[in-house]
């Protein structure tokens, strides 16, 4: 120890710079991952009670989807929030899957990083295996509370009740209790599911960001979902079905050479149970075939014969580079289930209050490697907000995002794309103006989020490309019916002129000729309706379709509605119909309504 | 010479009903057969008026503007000509005579179901009917029209207006209001005595004369037509030239706007090229006021009234017309008005004297035949 400046320093400060490597070494140790996110929770989702209290849904609902869907079961959720305390919430989730066989409850609610999802390339909505884990581990950090899970995996099973502890040091879970449901306990009316309950620190407040609006965005784009939600408040909020066709199986893929980095280049090598360089690479990847394999191989300069042990670094650096150059087929595409143009009209149709619809799904394309689609959908006028900016909703394998809209590639897509060339106002580096929701939905076997919270997609050149071209292709039907819109109101003032001077010019006849003026008021009415017919488009409109002489009209990708039906087109269910004292109302609109909804107040029922 | 008192006559009312029922007609099948109604008008603008120069008259060309009912710059107009149409049947029928503003009241109301008058004013009214006037090929006359009176007479004759004996030589100060159909069913000349007519710009130069008694010391017929002369004026004038053989003679403003009312009068106007051949007196002459005349009577300035760009346009434009751009005289008469920069008025030659011009200016010009054709 030196006289330095440094000697008046304090005590702790000057002992640590004399630590030795021993006595460090006895503080170094791993730190298990649920340490790492426990401390780190923010990176989760979990950084405020308002967002955490939505995480955990979104991760419950996101699960809960996910097998349904791999069950090949219509999805039928119920989400409930029940309000403990001013500040502690108790979230339950339940769905009719196909629940989760008894040895495997602890792995999938109690440890980080475990899932089925990380290692494989398929579309699904989880992918890290973190999130429901998460938001238990969060639970019990808040509130001291274990987290409960039932599931009933066949109609003849008792279904089994675990309460769950999280154990962060070890990423494990224990057992606090464990129950067996008679088998008629009635929770599960399809006779499996599961269901998760939760205890937590939370706050519930609607609006934007909220668990409602996760829940509207998630009734949009899974318009095969039905999902129930019973507020703190103790409403019942129903999203109807909007389709019963399930969505395809997603295909699981093999990774795509052009999309692996080196270093998980050389991990595949060591762990591949091949023993030979051509085998690794036609069996592992997908696209690479027998010619390609030797190619690549000889480029490389070893032989598709060679030893897989035998590669060392230099090797697979070769091998690497060989991959770069290689002419190699693009990513089969069969592997991405798009939410499709039909399925997203009906969604939008559902859930939002406009005249106008119109959604277009773009061919899929590759980023890294990875195979992705991107779809746009887009509702325009009725009560949408006028004088506002529009509303740009984002999806990921059909998961809604919320937050960090403008780090987001597609935020990016709709300010670059040129929105005045449809009619529509936007301001310089701004998004346009008007009634207008927009809603972008990005299909991947990997969705390359900014972050491990799941609210932004990276930027990709090749994303924001696809998702520009989907947004012109919506604009431009959205330009042509504002034009034609404009062209009929115009048809219209047209039609008032004349039939507002027929009566006088009729009568003023007969009184010249004789002929009855009835009959030449009806000739010339004819006239006038077919000098003016485009203004009939509307006029005629009953049902949902323009007339066939309309370009849009034969469009399957475009929803017109007459100004009339729009609301009438909410309430269309008549058993849904809101009754006042009813509990029950009809999913809330993306605007509007959740001031104007009725919520009636009605004592808090059990528990 | 002296007509039977009569309105138009059965034969022509019985014509004008057939051609109001024809249009009537042409509507109503049209109509009928679900298509787009139409009456075709004559164009009634300098591009469809020539200047025949041996009969030294306007005449309206071929040129017509197809008015439809289903075109929203012409549906107003269109029903507005259905509706004057009928009025009109409805006036024949009952063999009585409306003035252009009557008309207008008789077709005026508020259009079922909205809040839009059938017209917004007598103009809008007065000028569909000039086109139902030039449609139908008919004149207002026939249609039992008239306008509002203008214009006064005396002189040396007597007149039999509906039956009336009236003697122009008797008619104090205020002189014989010449009415608006002066059709010879109307209007019959009977004792003349006069040997020209002096036709003057308006009504107080007119007094002028009168009060000097003018039309005796020289024996003529006094008339004026309150600037641009109405059709009645005009039709009176003619009837004087052409049935009577008396010359007309104007004395007029020196300004562009007294040289087109010497226009209407010789030639007739562009608005009705289609009368002019019972209207037009290509033998009028004029004889003032002159742009010479400032320097030839000796005026002071004052009387100058400096020409106005409006003014300056306009007399161009006379000077183009193809019935005054042959003219010499005329040519000069306009160029020296321009040279001068200003216009004068037939008043200022009272600047002189009281009644210089009816003592002096007039009976000296006349003597020296000194007036431009």
């Amino acid at each position: 120890m030196d006289a330095s400046p440094n000697t008046a320093m304090s005590k702790p400060s000057t002992r640590r710079r004399g630590a030795t490597a021993e006595e460090m070494s006895l503080q170094q140790r791993e730190i298990s991952v649920s340490e790492f996110f426990a401390k780190n929770r923010h990176l989760l989702g979990f950084d405020n009670a308002r967002k955490s209290l939505l995480t955990a849904v979104k991760e419950a609902v996101d699960n809960a989807l996910d097998a349904c869907e791999e069950a090949g079961v219509l999805p039928d959720i119920r989400v409930e929030l029940l309000q403990r305390s001013e500040s502690r919430f108790k979230v339950t989730v339940r769905d009719n899957g196909p629940g989760i066989v008894r040895h495997q409850i602890e792995n999938i609610f109690g440890r980080l990083l475990y899932g089925s999802k990380f290692h494989r390339l398929k579309m699904s909505r989880g992918q890290q295996g973190i999130g429901i884990s998460a938001a238990g581990m969060y639970g019990l950090m808040t509130t001291g509370q274990p987290v409960l899970i039932i599931s009933k995996t066949h109609r003849k099973k008792p279904a089994v009740e675990v309460l769950l502890k999280m154990d962060t040091s070890k990423n494990r879970a224990d057992v606090v209790s464990e129950t067996e449901h008679p088998e008629d306990d009635g929770l599960f009316a399809d006779g499996h599911g599961t269901q998760v309950a939760i205890e937590m620190e939370g706050k519930y407040q609607q609006g934007r960001q909220s668990v409602d609006e996760y829940l509207d965005q998630t009734a949009i784009a899974n318009p095969h979902a039905h999902i129930t939600f019973i507020t703190p408040s103790n409403e019942t909020i129903e999203y109807k079905r909007g389709t019963n066709e399930l969505p395809p199986e997603a295909k699981e893929i093999l990774p795509h050479p052009k999309g692996i980095e080196l270093g998980t280049l050389i991990q595949m090598i060591e762990r591949t149970e091949r023993s030979q360089v051509g085998g690794f690479l036609q069996e592992e990847f997908s696209r690479i075939s027998p010619s390609v394999s030797k190619e690549i191989c000889l480029k490389a300069g070893i032989t598709p014969r060679t030893w897989v042990k035998n590669v060392g670094h230099a090797e697979a650096e070769g091998i690497y580079r060989a991959i770069q150059e290689a002419k190699i087929m693009a990513p089969a595409t069969d592997c991405l289930v798009p939410i499709g143009t039909k399925a997203l009209l009906s969604g939008l149709l559902k859930e939002v209050k406009a005249e106008f619809f119109t959604a277009c799904t773009r061919p899929a394309d590759v980023y890294r490697g990875n195979p992705f689609l991107i779809e746009v959908g887009l509702a325009f006028g009725g009560e949408l907000p006028k004088d506002e900016l529009i509303r740009v909703i984002r999806f990921a394998n059909r998961v809604p995002l919320l937050y960090q809209q403008s780090a987001c590639a597609s935020f990016k897509a709709v300010l670059e794309t040129a929105w005045r060339n449809y009619g529509i106002s936007q301001s310089r580096a701004s998004l346009p103006e008007g009634p207008i929701v927009v809603m972008i939905h990005m299909a991947s076997v990997w969705v390359p989020f900014t972050s491990e919270s799941k609210e932004a997609i990276a930027d990709y050149d090749e994303i924001r490309k696809e998702m520009k071209l989907a947004l012109q292709e919506v604009g431009r039907k959205l330009g042509i019916y504002l034009r034609r819109r404009q062209r009929m109101k115009h048809e219209g003032e047209r039609r008032s002129i004349f039939e507002r001077y027929l009566g006088e010019i009729s009568q003023a006849t007969e009184a010249i000729t004789g002929t009855s003026a009835k009959r030449i008021y009806d000739s010339l009415l004819k006239v006038a309706k077919r000098k003016t017919e485009e203004a009939d488009a509307v006029l005629d409109d009953e049902g949902k379709r323009v007339k066939d002489a309309d370009p849009l009209g034969k469009d399957a990708s475009v929803i017109i509605l007459p100004a009339r039906a729009i609301r009438a087109n909410r309430a269309d269910a008549p058993e849904e119909t809101v009754s006042p004292g009813d509990s029950k109302r009809a999913a809330p609109g993306l605007f509007g309504d959740h001031e104007a909804a009725v919520k009636p107040k009605t004592p808090r029922r059990k528990g | 010479m002296a007509r039977k008192p009569t309105t138009t006559t059965a034969s022509v009312r019985q014509e004008t009903l057939g051609k109001i029922a024809a249009l009537g007609t042409t509507v109503a099948k049209a109509a009928l057969a679900e298509s787009d109604p139409f009456v075709d008008v004559p164009t009634r603008t300098i591009s469809n008026t020539t200047y025949n120069e041996t009969r030294r008259l306007l005449q309206m060309g071929d040129a017509t503007l197809r008015r439809n009912l289903f075109n929203t710059g012409q549906a107003r107009k269109f029903m507005q000509m259905v509706l004057l149409s009928k009025g009109c049947k409805d006036l024949l029928e009952a063999q009585k005579t409306l003035s252009l503003r009557g008309m207008y009241y008789k077709s005026l109301h508020t259009i079922a179901g909205t809040n839009e008058k059938t017209f917004d004013d007598q103009e809008e009214s007065d000028g569909i009917l000039e086109d139902i006037e030039v449609s139908l090929a008919t004149l207002r006359e026939n249609l039992h029209l008239f306008a509002k009176k203008r214009g006064t007479m005396v002189g040396n004759i007597t007149v039999v207006d509906k039956g009336d004996s009236i003697d122009c030589r008797r008619m104090g100060t205020g002189g014989y209001a010449i009415p608006s159909i002066c059709e010879p069913s109307v209007v019959q000349f009977a004792k003349c005595d006069a040997k020209f007519v002096l036709h003057v710009e308006k009504d107080t130069v007119w007094s002028r004369f009168n009060e000097d008694r003018f039309w005796e010391t020289h024996n003529c017929i006094l008339t004026e037509g309150s600037g641009q002369p109405p059709r009645g004026v005009r039709r009176l004038l003619y009837r004087l030239n052409k049935e009577l053989g008396l010359p007309v003679i104007c004395l007029l403003d020196c300004d562009p706007w007294g040289h087109y009312i010497y226009s209407v009068i010789k030639q007739g106007s562009i608005n009705l090229a289609f009368e002019s051949e019972r209207m037009a007196i290509p033998d009028a002459r004029y004889l003032g006021i002159r742009s010479a005349d400032f320097e030839r009577c000796g005026l002071s300035d004052d009387v100058k009234i400096s020409l106005n760009d409006r003014d300056i346009e306009r007399a161009k434009q006379i000077a183009e017309y193809p019935w005054f751009a042959k003219k010499k005289p005329w040519q000069k008469e306009i160029s020296q008005m321009l040279r001068n920069g200003f216009k004068m008025e037939v008043e200022s030659l009272i600047t002189k004297d009281i009644s210089y011009v009816t003592e002096t200016y007039v009976p000296e010009r006349l003597k020296a035949k000194d007036w431009i054709d």
